[in-house]
């Protein structure tokens, strides 16, 4: 075993290995290492994004039903309590009107008593008039009564 | 092939047939032909199959090739990052050469010992040594340019003055000036070795127990030489990555000021 010129070839040969390596060979494969450890950690990065972007959009989206389930909970309400209203409006009106008419009819009633108690009073004045005429003529002598009759004239007349 | 070495004189012959390098030249001069073709071919499978996933590379969805590739990769990249914190453009491509070019060096000892040699020999190649992490000189190789690449960082990160400052003032300070060089020549000396002979030794180790599994009966072979490659797939990986770490931290401490 002994050192010999092919310790020179040797050498020439490793020397050449590193600089095509040095060269052609690392600088290539790591920018492409480089590149897609970029590449990844980019991609991981834009994941995370669109997760916390999606919870964002699923909270607002919540938060959109919510609202909506309140508001039509609040027009439901509202329609509720105007029906109610409108009911209570009918009732009051029918009320009112049922009032009216019953107070008319009741005033027509007291007119129409009024009317035949003053037709009857002077049917009545009048028979009674002539009741009386036919009972004094046969009795009384009429210049002596002149004064009786004229009174219950002026009576039945004032009443009448 | 067993039987021709026995021929050539016995397991000791086979032996050292299998650990004699296809070789040329003379004295230092000398190339292991094998060590230099195989370390080659695998360089270029290595940058072959990284260039495929580099000029696939895109910031999509990678396929199971690519995904494959880019996993070594950062695995890579994690185990320069945990040690090195500056900036540098080499570190991290160094240590990604020498893990993958290291392990494929290694795992050519999974290889069947005589299959390639004896598809060498019907080439007419006497010798042939198919694992390149078994000769010195590609160990050594590596870890004397990681070794002038400390030395050439720590001179400029630190400066001339600050590298010799560290080199003579510590761990001692002034007083022992000569013994502290002494000291931070070992230390600095030791590192190159100790990597070049750790990967060494380890596969040296390993293909010389593959080789003699090979002389036992046919019968036996597969009881001893299965459980060794499966344990040899973790010291393949085992002595890559310990390769490729000591070089990130070797590199990692020449860019920090001790001084």
């Amino acid at each position: 075993m002994s050192i010999n010129a092919t310790l020179i070839g040797q050498m020439i040969t490793f020397a050449v290995l590193i600089w095509f390596t040095m060269n052609y060979i690392w600088p290539p494969l790591m920018k492409a290492l480089e590149e897609r450890e970029k590449k990844i950690a980019d991609g991981l990065a834009a994941a995370e994004k669109a997760r916390e972007e999606l919870a964002t959009a699923e909270q607002q989206a919540q938060d959109a039903y919510a609202e909506a389930k309140k508001e039509a909970a609040e027009i439901i309400e509202m329609a509720r309590k105007q029906s109610a209203d409108i009911v209570a409006e009918a009732k009051q009106t029918a009320q009112r009107e049922a009032d009216r008419i019953a107070q008319t009819a009741q005033a027509e009633i007291t007119r129409e008593v009024e009317q035949a108690t003053e037709i009857l009073r002077a049917d009545v004045s009048r028979l009674a008039i002539s009741a009386a005429q036919k009972i004094l003529r046969q009795e009384i002598d009429e210049s002596k009564h002149r004064e009786i009759l004229n009174d219950v004239a002026n009576q039945l007349g004032s009443a009448s | 092939m067993a039987s021709q070495a026995h021929d050539a004189g016995g397991a000791t012959g086979y032996i050292v047939h299998h650990l004699t390098p296809l070789s040329t030249g003379e004295g230092f001069w000398t190339l292991h032909l094998d060590t230099l073709f195989f370390s080659v071919i695998l360089g270029g499978l290595f940058l072959l199959v990284f260039k495929k996933a580099a000029d696939q590379a895109t910031s999509g969805v990678p396929g199971k090739f690519q995904n494959c590739i880019e996993m070594i990769v950062e695995f890579v990249d994690t185990q320069v990052k945990d040690s090195f914190h500056g900036t540098s453009k080499l570190i991290a491509p160094l240590a990604l050469t020498i893990f993958i070019w290291v392990f494929f060096m290694n795992a050519m000892d999974l290889i069947p010992v005589d299959l390639l040699p004896m598809v060498g020999s019907l080439m007419g190649m006497e010798y042939m040594r198919v694992v390149p992490s078994t000769d010195l000189n590609a160990t050594f190789a590596m870890s004397l340019t990681v070794f002038l690449l400390i030395i050439f960082y720590s001179i400029k990160i630190k400066g001339v003055i600050g590298f010799s400052k560290e080199m003579l003032l510590t761990p001692f300070g002034p007083w022992l000036m000569p013994f502290n060089l002494l000291l931070k020549v070992v230390e600095e000396v030791a590192k190159p070795i100790s990597l070049g002979l750790r990967l060494f030794g380890n596969l040296y180790a390993g293909e010389l127990i593959f080789i003699l599994i090979a002389l036992l009966p046919w019968t036996i072979q597969p009881l001893l030489s299965i459980p060794w490659a499966l344990f040899h797939i973790l010291i393949i990986t085992l002595q890559a990555f310990i390769f490729m770490v000591l070089t990130i931290v070797y590199l990692t401490m020449a860019h920090e000021d001790h001084g």
